[in-house]
């Protein structure tokens, strides 16, 4: 008889985590929680201005300090070649600045000592003459043709400027444009925004000469990538570097770069033959470490009277702070920033991006998204909501017209995507019942006779999550497939490891639920390990909700690679031949007789003991995919706020969120990954403000200054469902990662906005804090988010 | 000497001063001498190996290094070894028997109140606190009590279901 599949933990089952047994115990092993014998600690000496060239640097001090063992600075690193290292955008980065400080918090020295306070107090003790140089804190700055270059050491730049690219059929916008009847502008920040998971950066470097192997456990989300890069730094050879990704205390795209710090301890441990750990502080993580977003937006809708969009334009500039070290796949420099719109039917786009460098630490990663599809869809969504405003038509209707209807799937995008499938309409409808939109005007009128400013904001958003296809998506040359490998043991029994990196998806309890609904081994029967690239198979990690779409499938792909060979083996063991033999979830049987099988258990055995002849022994492989397509999830998110117009605070009366990412493995997991998304939404939306002054010094470099919401401010969140399969994924699973934090922070605007429609309002730019608000309210103006250097 | 200290290192200077304190860990009396500047993070962590106890901002913001002082909740990054002498420490190592999980490691996982799990030892200890003088919380009181804690990945509603779970059980074992 087939097993139930919920029973054994398969797909669908809201299977409680594995991993949950060690972090409930507090036996979770993060980086900091590694000791080595003989382990030093090191510690970073960070520039306190933003833009200077560097005089003199005198270590003598330090080097006093007892228990003091190495003292490495920019030309110590420059003396192996290593004060330089490739970034994963084709730029470089400084390591330990010899030349000139470039933000804030750049790193420029580093001692390594018997003890953490040792180290710390070394530092203190060198003395850096720096003499100060014109600071560029946003792009408008740097677009100035007499600003001072911030990248001389490169040869042949000769702005700020670091890319310009563009994508779309111009002619064809130009002609939209000139047939619109209404033209809606939009002009708007996403500002920066540091994804701050609760865990800061780290590394241990363990050089060991004896065998010239270099284990390196490290704070990363994608190991091979560092494996590759430390080969091509290092100059070691790739068998003798190993990265231990040990449990990750949060990643949100904060992990993926290549910090300086990490090579700082690689070359530590080498000199000083002991393993070297650093573990930063949380000022040295917010100042110095991937932020994202930052980008500024001029966008155009060309829309007929009746509700069409004829066209879309936009023009995006972007802050990438002194080095462009984000990871983006090669050819596409402002990441997926051309996925906007893509749930909508719109004949002809055009997108223009320009990306600057400035003062500030290096920007861009993909904060808990997919490759700036987070910005394209903000600035889908707030374009939406002010043309809906601009035809003086309702907002849900005016989507309703302009969304991919069920029909027209495959859709080609106008920039090109191929999305595939979705029940768009079907999410907003549920969504809008969910909320009482029929009855929310009604709502509105009572609540301002009250004094109270109701609004709604809806965000809806299909996005490209799960990079590949390896034709189009790669790293640095390096194509974004994924891997699996399974060894099923003799007694049944299994290990799965993928090039996927968990930090808190709970893939240890996933993957083997993936395996359980292929082969009907109990997903409890299989232990699942990520992270170390000695025992891994290569893989690209994890983020941009790559995890399911592209390793996840690879996991169903290997266990089909495994029943294939059991199916043999069942064959011989029932006597018949391979085309008789019938499979059902955890056993073949004899076609036309249910009675007569073998287990997968039965077969597993088999293999270790009972091989037929010309079938090679053993029962395990591997799996490489490379997705055919990216996987298209759709969200729905309509939020409901109540603003008091004396103070300008909001409160989210009712939030609502429709999730269609396909086949759901572990539902419970899916909601949890929800419910955090839409908290990092809110979070942005309503607090996270991290800064800079005119000076490039970093307002918001600790927890005190950056908020980041609690139990207490966070609302409550409905949760629905719809399903549409990916048709190309092999378990038809989409990515869900991060739908909420991509989605999210237009819902929030876009309610607050409403609220303050009737006064003119337009725009509030993130995060919407009190004062904001109330400034918008008194002034029926927009308000616009760019620093205070550029207001006056 | 400061329990920092590698035993591959060299003993401290004559000029590092130390102080002999005297704690409770979980249960069991310690004694130890220490470098007054120590913090009660370090001392836990790299002196006693009890890693469960995290540090995420240095600042007593986020909460992942809460423990509890003679039973009520303190931030152990921005406490002095030296402060803890004479005083009960409790961490989350110290929650479950070695046959049966306390009904808040229960609540957690039951209710999926942890994806990394770097915030949940001191989430944990904080809702211990709670519902040791509070044991019928409302939902309120539980975002309340758990808002020196910062987590960046459940959303907190989860968390406040699973303390909402033990609270239930740990009335449920009292009747």
């Amino acid at each position: 008889m087939a097993l139930d599949e919920l029973k054994i933990g398969g797909m669908g089952a809201s299977r409680r985590r594995v991993e949950d047994n060690r972090f409930i115990r507090g036996k979770g092993r993060y980086v900091d929680d590694v000791v080595l014998p003989g382990m030093l600690h090191m510690e970073i000496l960070r520039s306190p201005v933003a833009h200077a060239r560097i005089k003199s640097i005198d270590t003598s001090a330090a080097w006093e300090v007892p228990g003091v063992r190495l003292v490495l600075t920019g030309e110590t690193m420059a003396a192996r070649n290593l004060a330089w290292m490739p970034t994963l955008s084709y730029d470089t980065q400084a390591v330990l600045a010899t030349d000139k400080v470039r933000f804030q918090g750049q790193e420029v020295a580093a001692v390594i000592a018997d003890d953490p306070y040792v180290a710390k107090d070394a530092c203190s003790k060198i003395v850096v003459e720096y003499e100060q140089l014109p600071v560029i804190v946003n792009p408008i700055q740097a677009q100035d043709p007499a600003s001072p270059l911030i990248r001389d050491d490169k040869a042949n730049q000769t702005s700020n400027k670091v890319f310009d690219w563009e994508i779309g059929d111009q002619a064809a916008t130009d002609a939209a444009f000139a047939q619109a009847d209404v033209i809606s502008e939009v002009d708007l920040h996403y500002p920066r925004s540091h994804p701050s998971p609760l865990e800061p950066c780290g590394s241990i470097a363990d050089y060991d000469r004896s065998t010239g192997k270099l284990t390196v456990y490290m704070t990363t989300q994608a190991p091979h990538i560092v494996r590759a890069a430390v080969a091509m730094v290092a100059e070691l050879p790739e068998q003798m570097i190993r990265i231990i990704s040990p449990d990750l205390g949060g990643g949100f795209g904060n992990k993926v770069p290549i910090y300086p710090g990490y090579v700082i301890s690689i070359l530590a441990s080498i000199l000083t033959e002991r393993p070297v750990k650093w573990i930063e502080d949380r000022t040295g993580n917010l100042i110095s470490t991937g932020f994202g977003r930052d980008v500024y937006l001029k966008g155009q809708l060309a829309l007929r009277k009746d509700g069409r969009i004829l066209g879309m334009r936009m023009h995006t500039v972007s802050d990438h702070g002194a080095f462009y070290a984000d990871a983006q796949p090669t050819k596409f420099k402002i990441g997926l920033m051309h996925s906007t719109f893509a749930c909508y039917d719109i004949p002809a786009a055009h997108l223009v991006s320009e990306g600057w460098y400035t003062n500030k630490a290096p920007g861009g990663v993909a904060y808990r998204c997919s490759f700036r599809v987070t910005e394209a869809m903000f600035f889908q969504e707030r374009m939406i909501q002010n043309a809906a405003y601009d035809l003086g038509m309702d907002q849900a209707e005016f989507r309703r017209i302009n969304l991919v209807k069920d029909d027209m799937f495959p859709y080609r995008t106008a920039f090109g995507f191929l999305t595939d499938s979705g029940q768009y309409q079907k999410c907003l409808d549920l969504g809008l019942e969910a909320i009482g939109y029929s009855t929310f005007k009604q709502e509105q009128e009572e609540a301002r006779k009250r004094g109270k400013l109701l609004g709604i904001g809806i965000s809806t958003m299909t996005e490209p999550l799960g990079a590949g296809n390896s034709r189009e998506y790669d790293i640095i040359g390096i194509k974004m497939f994924d891997s699996a490998e399974l060894r099923v043991h003799m007694t049944g029994k299994a290990i799965l490891r993928t090039g996927a990196k968990t930090q808190g998806q709970g893939h240890e309890t996933t993957w083997a639920q993936i395996v359980a609904h292929e082969l009907g081994i109990p997903a409890e029967d299989i232990t699942v390990e990520e992270g170390d690239t000695d025992t891994a198979p290569f893989g690209m990690g994890t983020y941009a909700s790559r995890s399911t779409p592209v390793a996840g499938a690879a996991v169903a792909m290997v266990s089909r690679k495994i029943r294939a060979k059991a199916r043999k083996i069942a064959a011989h063991l029932l006597e018949v031949s391979e085309e008789d033999i019938e499979w059902e979830l955890g056993r073949f049987y004899v076609r036309g007789n249910n009675e007569r099988g073998v287990t997968i258990q039965d077969c597993a055995l088999a293999a270790y003991s009972n091989v037929p002849d010309g079938l090679e022994p053993g029962l395990e492989n591997n799996a490489y995919y490379d997705p055919p397509n990216l996987t298209w999830p759709f969200a729905a998110y309509i939020c409901k706020v109540e603003v008091d117009p004396e103070t300008g605070v909001w409160d989210v009366l009712k939030f609502v969120a429709v999730d269609d990412c396909g086949v759901r493995i572990n539902p419970m997991i899916v909601e949890g990954q929800i419910m955090g998304g839409l908290t990092e939404a809110y979070a942005m939306a309503s607090m996270q403000y991290i800064t800079f002054d005119e000076e490039g010094n970093c307002i918001g470099a600790n927890f005190m200054d950056y908020l980041l919401p609690t139990a207490w401010e966070t609302p409550g969140y409905e949760l629905y469902e719809v399903v549409t399969p990916c048709p190309h994924h092999p378990i038809g699973a989409k990515g869900i990662g991060e739908c909420a934090t991509v989605g999210g922070p237009a819902a929030f605007v876009n309610a607050v906005v409403d609220a303050l429609q009737h006064t003119g309002v337009r725009n509030i730019d993130m995060p919407m804090m009190p004062n904001r608000v109330y400034q918008a309210l008194t002034t029926g103006k927009n308000v616009s988010g760019m620093p205070p250097v550029l207001a006056g | 000497m400061t329990s920092l200290y590698e035993t591959v290192s060299p003993p401290p200077g004559d000029d590092v001063p130390t102080n002999r304190i005297n704690l409770t860990v979980n249960g069991q009396l310690r004694t130890m001498d220490v470098e007054p500047r120590l913090l009660l993070v370090h001392l836990l962590r790299q002196g006693l190996t009890l890693t469960g106890t995290h540090t995420g901002c240095d600042t007593s913001n986020c909460g992942a290094c809460t423990v509890l002082f003679d039973g009520r909740p303190a931030k152990s990054c921005t406490m002095l070894a030296v402060q803890a002498d004479g005083h009960s420490v409790q961490t989350v190592e110290g929650m479950a028997t070695s046959s049966e999980l306390d009904p808040i490691q229960e609540g957690f996982k039951e209710e999926h109140g942890l994806q990394c799990g770097y915030c949940t030892p001191g989430m944990m200890l904080a809702a211990k606190a709670l519902l040791e003088r509070n044991p019928n919380p409302t939902e309120d009181d539980v975002r309340w009590a758990l808002s020196g804690n910062l987590c960046r990945c459940t959303g907190y509603q989860n968390i406040v279901k699973a303390v909402l779970w033990a609270a239930d059980k740990m009335r449920a074992q009292q009747n």
